[in-house]
């Protein structure tokens, strides 16, 4: 394995790692508030014990989340030297806001974990919320600095010198509203459909366990508003890059020749010799109208991309299918659950549904690394777009292919014991309180 | 605007090496004591862990947006010894949180003390050792340089290593006051009254080996710290805090301590400040990176001091809330 591909690699395990608790740790901190908000109107202990038990949990993914988002923040340099040396100081700014929010973040989780007797109610409550809100700022902010990746701006290269630095326009780049708004939803989706599963999961065991039935559908009502307003922001993302980073475009449709009036590809292979796909869907038209707005505009191919400048087809048109698929299931789960909340409320605790929320568990996390190599493979072969070449940003250190193996072993490790940890914590949650199981006996 | 970085600069560093110190120094005194440390240390630092190491990515952040050279130096030549830090964090951290929140104390906690003590011990001694190396003068950045030169020699020596088990004590030191500070029984006081002695003794003798060693190995420090009025001022200051602070421990005067201390570790700092500041690294070919020649351009600093003016508006008075919950009520 050469350095350029170590470095990608251990890149690609760190944020993957990362985003998943970053995700949880920015969501659930709303699902939490407002299971308290509920309490404090009702008086339900249930929900006084569904926001204990969330806040556990929120706990510890907040703290993997902040020592894997350290290791991150110090990786950016160890393995991208070159980048960061320009980049740093074009791009900092969001980060510098995003260190205020992510401090903010902590503080109020402290105060939340450990404030519930010394704190007056109303002010425990408004700190969770703080916790929320700072760790969807932060989210939205690191967003930002990566889309500057996509979309380079605020500075000017002469001579290889960068000049004329504007961090704000940096931070305020053409793709920073379209990825952010994509992602924020992105994580409401992926912990809302995760978070009701689980819950769900344990419905099918004691089906008229009260606090079980508060959480999923705290979870799921949050998860299904994302999911059915993530298409519009996928709208955006897609027509803002269709223009901007034509190639990405390309590669996530497999879309080998410039045409007009060019159809949507679903599914497939990716054949590169013939440049065709093999044992796909096509949609005549509907690229062009959802790329341009038109059914008849013109869609740039990979035929117009030179061939050092073409992403891996492959990589990123599955990960698109997934991602879409995915995300198009979800919205259609979401729109049942409406339905069914409608129709009858006790339907949505049907064991069908549930089953198929089970289902869903990991899906939206999958379509949220789907979605983040289409933006980071679709990118390649550069780091700072039409600006810097990956392998030119490469450290010169040899030998990361070490560093990679033992970070994959550690961030795999992690898993696995955060996996048993959590299962444990939800055992418990049963023995420690006992008016989740016999609610109905006390009433 | 410079000099407002660099004082929030110097302000991270400093709560860091409090704070963040007296989270390792925990891991570190847990690994020469025993399980009884345990409940202490949980009682002193648990509402406050999750804050402790905010201020190593604040000043993170500061560096590789004001200073974007000095970053990339240190991320191509002391690539190994940052790892080990990052392996360290990341291991200490899950290892504290996944014990602290697991839901019952069984067998599989030795795994989590051990990972936490010894990952506490190896991270604050590459600390150091990485602060040691941005003073050693062995930094290179000559691209034809071997392995060796380049990856190596800057941080692989006996003065880094010194800096190393230096900078654990000092954390040490700072752990056994805060929780001396929180410790009810007498046993206890008495325990890690005896400790913080012990730890106290152990650092001027190991201060003593680093600045033996610096003027062996023609540390560029030692003659710019023999040189310093400052410097001298300072290191002098934190000596003589040093019997002044036996006598607040064996009066137990809690409270005055922890300020003694937090004073004497100031000191400690800025006498290595105003020795090395502004150069922050002495490279290899007798240059250096400074606050002067690696600081980025005026747009990027004028937006980072706002973000750190609200930022310090926003945080400053939090933590104080914090603390105020937590630590200053009887």
């Amino acid at each position: 394995m050469d350095v350029l591909t170590a470095a990608r690699l251990q890149m690609a395990f760190s944020l993957g790692f990362h985003i998943i608790f970053a995700c949880i740790g920015m969501t659930i901190p709303f699902f939490m508030a407002y299971a308290e908000w509920k309490w404090l109107k009702t008086g339900d202990i249930v929900y006084k014990d569904l926001t204990k038990a969330w806040s556990k949990g929120i706990a510890i993914f907040f703290a993997v989340g902040a020592v894997s988002g350290t290791m991150l923040s110090f990786e950016l340099g160890l393995l991208w030297p070159e980048f960061m040396k320009h980049a740093g100081g074009i791009i900092g700014m969001p980060f510098s806001w995003e260190g205020t929010a992510f401090f903010i973040e902590a503080i109020a989780l402290g105060v939340f974990l450990y404030g519930w007797d010394r704190v007056p109610k109303w002010t425990h409550w408004f700190s969770g919320l703080i916790v929320g809100i700072s760790g969807l700022a932060s989210g939205i902010l690191v967003v930002a600095a990566n889309s500057w990746m996509n979309s380079p701006a605020g500075f000017e290269v002469i001579n290889g010198e960068y000049v004329n630095i504007d961090p704000l326009a940096a931070m305020f780049n053409d793709a920073w509203f379209s990825q952010a708004l994509h992602m924020s939803l992105a994580s409401f989706v992926a912990t809302g459909f995760a978070v009701a599963g689980l819950h769900g999961f344990y419905l099918l065991k004691n089906k008229d366990n009260e606090f079980h039935k508060a959480a999923f559908k705290i979870a799921l009502t949050f998860g299904t508003i994302a999911a059915i307003l993530i298409p519009i922001s996928g709208d955006i993302a897609a027509k803002d890059i269709a223009v901007r980073q034509p190639a990405k475009l390309a590669a996530m449709e497999a879309h080998y020749h410039t045409e007009k009036g060019a159809s949507l590809i679903l599914g497939g292979i990716p054949n590169h010799e013939t440049q065709t796909v093999d044992y796909a869907l096509h949609i005549p038209y509907a690229l062009s109208f959802l790329a341009h707005g038109d059914l008849n505009a013109e869609v740039i191919g990979l035929d117009q991309i030179p061939d050092d400048e073409e992403p891996p087809v492959l990589i990123v048109h599955f990960a698109f299918q997934i991602m879409v698929g995915i995300g198009s299931l979800l919205a259609l789960i979401g729109l049942v659950f409406l339905f069914l909340n409608w129709k009858n409320k006790a339907l949505i605790y049907h064991a069908l549904f549930l089953k198929i929320l089970v289902f869903c568990i990991p899906l939206g996390f999958i379509a949220l690394e789907a979605g983040w190599t289409v933006t980071e493979v679709g990118r390649q072969p550069w780091i700072i777009y039409k600006v810097m070449r990956t392998k030119d940003a490469v450290t010169p250190m040899p030998g990361i292919q070490y560093s990679f193996y033992i970070t994959l072993f550690m961030y795999l490790f992690l898993s696995a014991v955060l996996f048993w940890l959590m299962k444990r914590q939800i055992n418990a949650i049963h023995q420690e309180y006992p008016i989740i199981n016999n609610k109905e006996k006390i009433d | 605007m410079l000099e407002f970085i660099v004082l929030v600069l110097s302000i991270a560093f400093f709560f860091y090496t409090l704070l963040g110190g007296a989270d390792f120094g925990a891991g570190i005194i847990e690994l020469f004591t025993g399980n009884k440390s345990i409940r202490p240390i949980y009682k002193a630092i648990a509402p406050v862990w999750e804050v402790n190491h905010m201020w190593l990515i604040l000043a993170v952040v500061i560096i590789f947006n004001g200073f974007p050279p000095i970053y990339t130096q240190m991320s191509i030549s002391l690539h190994i010894p940052l790892f080990i830090i990052l392996m360290g964090i990341v291991l200490r951290g899950t290892a504290f949180t996944f014990r602290h929140y697991d839901t019952h104390v069984d067998g599989t906690h030795v795994y989590y003390h051990w990972i936490f003590r010894i990952s506490s011990l190896v991270t604050a001694i590459f600390l150091g050792v990485t602060l040691g190396a941005m003073m050693y003068g062995k930094i290179d950045n000559d691209p034809s340089s071997n392995f060796q030169a380049q990856f190596i020699a800057p941080w692989f020596n006996y003065f880094c290593f010194s800096v190393g088990i230096f900078v654990a004590l000092i954390f040490a030191y700072i752990a056994s006051i805060f929780i001396l500070g929180e410790a009810i029984e007498a046993k206890q006081v008495k325990f890690y009254a005896v400790l913080a002695k012990r730890f106290s003794i152990s650092m001027i003798m190991v201060g003593s080996i680093v600045l033996f060693l610096a003027y062996f190995n023609e540390v560029p420090f030692f003659t710019l710290a023999l040189s310093s009025p400052i410097s001298w001022a300072a290191f002098i200051g934190a000596s003589i805090l040093l019997p002044v602070i036996w006598i607040a421990i064996n009066k137990q005067q809690f409270q005055r301590i922890r300020v003694l201390v937090a004073a004497q570790v100031g000191l400690i700092m800025l006498g290595w400040a105003a020795a090395q500041v502004p150069i922050l690294i002495h490279m290899k070919d007798g240059k250096h990176l400074t606050l002067y020649n690696a600081v980025a351009p005026k747009a990027t600093l004028y937006y980072l001091t706002i973000a750190l003016v609200v930022g310090s508006l926003l945080i400053f008075p939090s933590i104080y809330y914090l603390f105020r919950i937590f630590k200053f009520k009887p």
